[in-house]
């Protein structure tokens, strides 16, 4: 019982990481129907980029509050990566749109190629750690032999995320933005006739799955707080997996899938082999693909001539 | 067309210009600062501390600034002209010639750098170019067969490679069986795999599948690393058989190849050996595939490249044809596979990397999907080009002395994909040969086919 609490503690807060980049899948997917390979990559350079900033505002800039460099960190680290996606969308994807079908998705392959090697070539091939933080933990359950414990840390990715998230939520509902982003999700067409300009949703919308998954990078750098160049693309993949898992389209189904992702490489490591956490998950996305391609949360894919 | 009656550029806007450079200066510098401007070094005492390299990044800045003012001054101003038809295509009295005559040569060559270079000396070029290139032009072929003809984008295809690979080294060390009769049995081995990882995929269409292969690619990887009893895990398996020359074998005993021959003993014979090895499998998969062009078989397959409902409306099996376009495609590689294992004599898993398929795709995709051609000018580009960049010293006179090319191998990789697809997404040769025609046969250039809106 306290092995499976304590799993369940380590399940959610990994499960939030993943579904914070699978928000990024799943938005790309629905707006354009491109399976955003790069984004994986993404992920890895917001977590570069954090290291950075962390490196810089506690040696440089002399900062010793912990909160407030994070703090830094996370809003440098959104801005910049969303920087990025946005300068990728601009040279690697929108001449594109109207290519033929495999066109951005190979595209997307090479741009992954690209960055994962551009850090390494930039940064030197090494694993960048930094210096453990917030790795006090409040004990929640008293016991000799399994004491359930929660770091700070974890409390502070969910809660995080949960704010993020929610705020994220707003943006896409509430706001003209996000009625646009999801006027041109229904249809493009009819989004652009009715005065959308849909070139700038898109955009939009790769600069907000950045964001996010930048909100992810630092999380995932205070979390194991070690940060490599090839980092990007085993958690693309499980996030990937857990987009398509929830429903690819679907953003509570991102969220969903990626908990469940989280909870299920977890679980599995505790409850059978740590080696085979990995192939656990690709075949998840395997059976999830092949009997069940709507996901939990998706609509059915019907193919018009 | 004459000079008089081209329009003239349209005028210079200048106030968007400015604004344009200004945005471009700016990104630039937000994206590179962090990557280029700061560096993430280890001190003395193995903590991560920072360093700035600011030249560096003004000049990138500047790089990147300077070329896009020069191209929308120069280049994007201009109207557009009407897109040429024509490609890499050569005329037909060369193209004619052209297949034999580099076959021809490809056979030649060994004897020719031999005679050029003496044993010592040719070691290098028919090992690192003939044979390397050779492995990554009949593994671009084989993928061809896949992506090229049928459409279906594998990201997985080194699987296939390393079925091949482990079936010839498990089954040559523990039974001893020869290289000769190995080679078919992995090939058979790896179509199985690939009818297998193909079944259960074959509802699924362009980016599902491309992932669900690169899955199934990762799980075989992943297998292999951990179940260590039985491929040795990453410590891979060494002492592989070498092939030999119908039961003679390459090395200096009385029974050996040199002796036999009344040779003196020198290693080149073995290299020269496999030399001809991989060329004559690398032919056969170019006449196997060219032959099933021209089949039932290979028509049904461009057709579900070009449109899966037309073809299923037509009455064409779907699920045969994607099968058989995957166990052939597999089948190759498995060969490919085993001929690694065995010029290599030590596999393990770090040569079946993710990074290993998307170098396959890379050369298909800039070679022009579909086209053989292609595929051997790719491989050569690709894999040749890194080589020979590696001897280069004034390289290193230019960019210091710890310049070393391989690194920036993968990088290039990814952005010639990006820029194949942006400027020219049917690769270098996108000619199209059609095998039916109505009197002769005319290529049709790419710009004159839609492809795969399906």
């Amino acid at each position: 019982m306290e092995v499976f609490l304590q799993q369940l503690i380590n399940g959610i807060t990994l499960g939030s990481i993943y579904g914070l980049i699978a928000i990024g899948y799943t938005m790309v997917f629905g707006i354009i129907g491109m399976v955003n390979f790069a984004h994986g990559d993404v992920f890895m350079v917001s977590a570069f980029i954090a290291v950075i900033t962390f490196l810089a505002v506690t040696l440089w800039a002399g900062i010793g509050s912990i909160a407030l460099a994070l703090l830094i960190c996370l809003i440098s680290a959104m801005v910049l990566t969303s920087v990025w996606n946005w300068a990728i969308e601009r040279v690697a994807y929108r001449p594109l749109r109207g290519s033929f079908r495999l066109a951005p998705l190979i595209s997307a392959i090479g741009m992954s190629i690209f960055l994962s090697n551009f850090v390494q070539v930039a940064q030197g091939p090494r694993n960048k750690p930094v210096t453990p933080m917030l790795s006090d933990v409040v004990t929640l359950v008293h016991s000799d032999v399994y004491p359930v414990t929660i770091s700070y840390k974890q409390i502070m990715i969910w809660v995080v995320t949960a704010a993020l998230l929610a705020g994220f939520w707003w943006l896409v509902q509430k706001t003209p933005l996000g009625r646009a982003q999801r006027a041109c999700e229904q249809d493009r067409k009819m989004a652009s006739l009715l005065g959308i300009d849909v070139d700038k949703t898109i955009s939009l919308t790769f600069v907000m799955g950045a964001a996010l998954a930048a909100v992810a990078g630092v999380m995932y750098m205070v979390y194991y707080g070690v940060v490599s160049f090839s980092d990007g693309f085993t958690p693309g993949v499980k996030a990937f997996t857990a987009a398509v898992l929830g429903g690819i389209g679907s953003l509570p189904g991102a969220v969903i899938g990626g908990l469940l992702i989280g909870l299920i490489e977890v679980f599995w490591s505790a409850y059978f082999t740590i080696d085979y956490k990995d192939v656990a998950a690709f075949s998840i996305l395997v059976v999830v693909l092949i009997f069940m391609p709507q996901g939990i949360l998706g609509k059915p894919e019907v193919e018009k001539v | 067309m004459t000079d008089a009656s081209a329009p003239a550029p349209t005028p210079i806007d200048w106030p968007r210009v400015l604004k344009d450079t200004i945005v471009t200066t700016l990104v630039a510098l937000a994206i590179l600062t962090p990557f280029i401007g700061l560096v993430t070094v280890q001190n003395m005492e193995h903590k991560l501390v920072l360093a700035t390299r600011w030249p560096l990044l003004f000049w990138m800045v500047a790089i990147i600034v300077g070329g896009r003012l020069a191209l929308t001054l120069f280049v994007w101003n201009r109207p557009k002209k009407e897109k040429k038809a024509s490609s890499l295509a050569l005329p037909p009295a060369v193209e004619k010639i052209a297949a034999p005559f580099f076959i021809g040569l490809l056979f030649a060559y060994p004897m020719l750098i031999l005679s050029g270079l003496g044993a010592g000396g040719s070691i290098k070029w028919i090992d690192n170019f003939g044979i390397q290139i050779l492995i990554y032009i009949m593994l671009g072929w084989g993928l061809n067969v896949v992506v090229g003809l049928a459409g279906l984008l594998d990201l997985g295809y080194v699987a296939f490679y390393a079925v091949g690979a482990y079936s010839y080294a498990l089954l040559a060390k523990t039974f001893g069986f020869s290289f000769w009769v190995l080679l078919p049995m992995a090939g058979l081995l790896a179509a199985t795999w690939g009818v297998i990882l193909g079944f259960p995929v074959l509802r699924l269409r362009g980016d599902y599948l491309a992932i669900v292969t690169l899955a199934f690619g990762e799980i075989i990887r992943l297998i292999l690393i951990n179940w260590v009893d039985f491929s040795g895990g990453y410590a891979g398996i060494s002492g592989i058989p070498r092939p030999t020359l119908f039961g003679i074998p390459f090395n200096a005993s009385d029974t050996g190849f040199a002796a036999t021959f009344g040779l003196e003993f020198s290693p080149i014979h073995r290299t020269i050996f496999l030399y001809y090895v991989i060329l004559v499998l690398a032919l056969l998969t170019a006449f196997v595939t060219r032959r099933l062009r021209r089949l039932p078989i290979g028509r049904a397959w461009e057709a579900l490249r070009e449109d899966e409902i037309a073809c299923r409306s037509l009455g064409i099996n779907t699920t045969n044809t994607k099968l058989t376009a995957f166990a052939t495609g597999a089948m190759f590689g498995g060969f490919a596979g085993s001929f690694f294992a065995a010029r290599q004599g030590f596999i393990s898993p770090e040569s079946f990397t993710f990074m290993e398929s998307a170098q396959i795709l890379a050369i298909v995709v800039l070679g022009g999907m579909g086209s053989l051609w292609g595929v051997v000018i790719a491989a050569a580009f690709l894999v040749g080009g890194f080589e020979l960049m590696r001897d280069m010293d004034f390289l290193k006179l230019i960019f210091g002395s710890d310049f070393d090319p391989t690194q920036y191998r993968m990088l290039l990789f990814g952005a010639a994909m990006v820029g194949i697809m942006l400027w020219k997404p049917r690769g270098l040769v996108s000619t199209r040969e059609p095998t039916a025609f109505l009197k002769e046969r005319k290529s049709v250039s790419g710009s004159h086919v839609s492809e795969g809106h399906g």
